[in-house]
This record gives C-alpha cells, structure tokens and sequence, in this order.
C-alpha cells in the first residue's frame, strides 16, 4: 500500500512538474568587471546593461535565473560542461565559436576603439608610422583577432586577460596605445587623467548575443523571443539609455 | 620533417606550422627565464646560506627575515607587485630602470630569483647545519681555518646532502614559471594561452603544453640523476 502511494505521489508530482515546465530554472553567466556591462556597484551587487537586460529577459521568459561570475577564459568550457546555461557577457558572435555554442540573435553592437596618451599623434591606420609600438588588447576578443591579422609583425601586440590589467600598463607607459571594446575603454581609460581616442572606431564582427549549448534549440527560441519584445515594448531602450549615450541597438 | 608528420600537421587546423613555432618560442623564452634565474638564485643563495647560519642575529637575522617573506607570501603576489607596483612609483619613467622595468621579463626574472633564491637558502642552510661535528672538528684539528674549512669540507659535504632537495626547487620552479604569463610574457603557458583563445580548444591547447614541461622535466630529472651519481661516486661499492 505504502509503495502504491509512494508511486502515486510520484506520478502526481510528475504531472505537475510537467504544467510548471514554463517556469524553468536558468543560470547566466558574465565575467566581471566589464564595465558598463557587468560590474558590481558599490554595494557589491552585480548591475550593468547586460545583467538588466538578463534580469528583463528573465521576466519576460518567466523564468527563475541565477547569475554566475565566471572569467572570460572559462566561458565556453564552462558553458559546455553545464556550470550554466547562458552566457550574457559581451560575446560577440564569430564563425569559430559558432562551431561551439549556439547564438541567440544580436543583441547589441559597439565598436572597437582606439585609445592612448594625450601625446598620442600618430595616425593608427598608418601602418609605417605604427610600426613598432606596442598595442594592448584583451586576449581572445575580436579586437584582438584583428588586430593580430592586421597589424601582426608590424606592431608588438600584449595580449591581457582583464582589461584592468591592460589599462594599467597603458598608465604605466608600457602600452602606447589599446584597442579595446568602445565602452569599455571609455569607461576605463577616458575617466582617467591624460587619456584620449586616438583613432577612428571599427566596428567588428556580427555583433554581440546570448550564447548557449548547441542541443538547446529551444530554449535558443525563447531567447529570441524574449529578447525581440524587449527591443519593440521600449524596455531595451530604457536599459540603454541609462548606460549609453549613444546608440548601440542591434 | 617526416611525411606522416607533414600529413597529420595538415589535417588538423590547430597544429599548424604557425602555431608550433608560438609553442616554440614559448619553449624558449620559459627556458630562458627560468636558467637565468636559477643560476642567479644560486649564485645568490650560497653566500645567503653561509650568512644564515652565522650565530651573530644581526647577520642572520635580514637573511632570516628574507627567506621569510619570500617563502611565506605566493609568488603570483611578488609578481604582482615587481611588475604593476613597480610601475606606479612616481617619475619611474623617467630614470634609467625604466629601461629595464618596462618590459616584462625583467620584472619577471627579478621576481622568480628572489623567490627561488629563498627557497634555495634554505635548502643549504639545512645542509650545513646537518654537518657532522667530526668533520668539523678533524678539519680543525688538521689547523684550518674557517675559509678553507668552509671550501674543503662543509660545502661539498653540504652540496651532497642538498642535491636531492634542489632537484625538486629546480622542478617546482619550472612549473610556477607558467605564471609569466599573466604579464603578458609569451611562455609556453602564456602560448598556449593564446592558442586556446583562438581556437576554444582546451584539451589540444594545454595538454600540448602539458607535455613540453613533461619533456623539459625528464631533462631535469637526468640531469640531476648524472649530478647525484656524479657527486655521491665515493658512497658506491667499490666493486659495483
């Protein structure tokens, strides 16, 4: 009798588990500090556009999401073996990891900026004139990628994990100059005294999007649709306009 | 270069011609730093130890405090705060160690020599305490003085009973070496590195280089093994 009951439980629990499958549980991932997109305030708390713009998403898809702190090095490895489920953290969509992970829709689309010391003159498009100084990037971003296929053998390029780090060696004249995601360095080296743009932007790449394992189609879907009612109900232009000024819409 | 080689580099798209010459490269500049700066730590270490064991605590004592600090603190932390503190020193720029600090091997050089000097001091120093009193007593009785018996008897003594404990300082060091890579060196970690973040390819990346410290450490491993026979030749029997 007690089996029977036990089984019937099961069975109730079962049913029920099955009409609740629209609230699902989902864990996203950034890696931190990533200035406007991911950072934590004074507080201690996690904000920025990408973490409103998952919070929103969450809402919009009823779902219960739990954010993850994980470096950029880990991201894909992490994402395959299931420590979480999405990946909200500025990845900008590319042939190569496509091959990996399965991309929502853009989402947003900034472009690579120069920046460098005030004293900065030469023009970063001149290929002789740049020839050996020393450029900074972020290892692995598309920033870097074209700068490695563009300028490799001309210029010495660093390659950080942290964009920290990077901006550092520029302060401590190490770098003559960085290429680095606009906002980030507008964030990171422009607040700092002495810093300037000292290049025309790039844009690169098929712009930025949530990134998810292959064999979760569905939930590919969901995405896609949370994310495209966002862009028309007003939200997404709400969350931008609090941390850009200008416009970065894809 | 052996043809299945040629077709094997060819069909995959990782271990291109382009991307072995980066692990190369790596392979030379992590050999390169690590030789310098153990040979340095040694040159260093010895003096160190002889310092250390010296009963006056004003003579012993900056030594002690030496090895403390850098065997107490990780050596990510010394690297940390030679390569980024260093440059935050006000008008640092402007003098003539900017020069050297600017780029960073030398910081990095700087930091692993203190480091593995420390470690080494400590090894000899064991050493040289652990000296049997006989032998220091016959080298008195036979009318020497501290220098020569120092040079005669309790260093080669010493170095005998500290060649096995420095095979594994020189073997650790090897590894913690990876950690150039954080100030942007190109080492073999920091080339696997940027292997990795190209292709997102984890297992070929790093167990690749996993195996070039393997091969470098087999190097060790024998030459360590020729130096011990080498230096413990008396203990064997004679007829062996």
């Amino acid at each position: 009798m007690k089996k029977m009951i036990f089984a019937a439980s099961c069975a109730l629990a079962l049913i029920a588990g099955g009409a609740q499958a629209q609230e699902q549980n989902l864990r996203i991932a950034f890696d931190v500090p990533y200035e406007p997109f991911e950072y934590k305030d004074e507080n201690g708390e996690l904000t920025g556009f990408e973490v409103e713009l998952a919070e929103a998403m969450c809402e919009e898809m009823s779902a219960n999401c739990e954010f993850v702190i994980q470096a950029w090095d880990g991201m894909i490895p992490g994402l395959l073996a299931r420590k979480f489920d999405l990946i909200m953290s500025s990845m900008s969509i590319t042939p190569e990891r496509a091959e990996r992970v399965l991309f929502s829709e853009p989402y947003y689309n900034t472009p690579g900026g120069w920046f460098g010391p005030v004293s900065f003159e030469t023009d970063v498009t001149d290929m002789a004139a740049m020839d050996g100084m020393t450029v900074g990037v972020q290892r692995g971003t598309t920033m870097d990628t074209y700068v490695t296929e563009n300028m490799g053998g001309i210029v010495t390029i660093k390659r950080y994990t942290t964009a920290d780090d990077m901006v550092l060696d520029l302060e401590g004249q190490r770098l003559d100059v960085v290429f680095v995601d606009y906002p980030v360095g507008e964030q990171t080296v422009l607040t700092k005294e002495g810093f300037k743009e000292v290049g025309e932007q790039v844009k690169l790449g098929d712009g930025v999007g949530v990134a998810m394992r292959k064999r979760d189609a569905d939930l590919a879907e969901e995405v896609n649709a949370a994310l495209s009612t966002l862009k028309e109900d007003g939200t997404y232009d709400t969350i931008m306009q609090k941390y850009f000024a200008y416009d970065i819409k894809m | 270069m052996p043809d299945f080689i040629a077709e094997w580099l060819n069909q995959n798209d990782i271990f291109t011609a382009m991307t072995i010459m980066e692990y190369w490269d790596g392979m030379v500049t992590t050999v390169h730093l690590v030789f310098l700066s153990l040979v340095i730590g040694l040159l260093v270490a010895v003096p160190l130890a002889i310092l250390r064991t010296v009963r006056n605590p004003f003579v012993s004592g900056p030594v002690w405090l030496y090895t403390y600090l850098f065997r107490g603190t990780p050596l990510l932390i010394q690297l940390y705060i030679i390569y980024y503190g260093l440059a935050q020193i006000e008008g640092i720029q402007e003098t003539f160690w900017w020069d050297i600090f600017r780029e960073p091997f030398y910081p990095a050089l700087l930091a692993f020599t203190l480091n593995t000097a420390a470690y080494t001091t400590e090894i000899i120093r064991g050493a040289i305490v652990s000296t049997p009193h006989g032998e220091i007593e016959a080298a008195k009785a036979y009318g020497m003085n501290w220098f020569m018996r120092m040079r005669r008897i309790v260093l080669p003594s010493a170095a005998r009973r500290a060649v096995q404990a420095y095979s594994n300082e020189v073997i650790f060091m090897l590894h913690a070496s990876a950690i150039a890579s954080v100030v942007t060196i190109v080492d073999l970690t920091g080339a696997a590195r940027n292997i990795y973040s190209r292709f997102y390819a984890p297992f070929d990346a790093f167990i690749f280089v996993a195996l070039c410290y393997m091969a470098l450490t087999f190097i060790l491993v024998f030459a360590f093994r020729k130096l011990e026979t080498h230096l413990l030749r008396h203990q064997r029997p004679v007829s062996g």
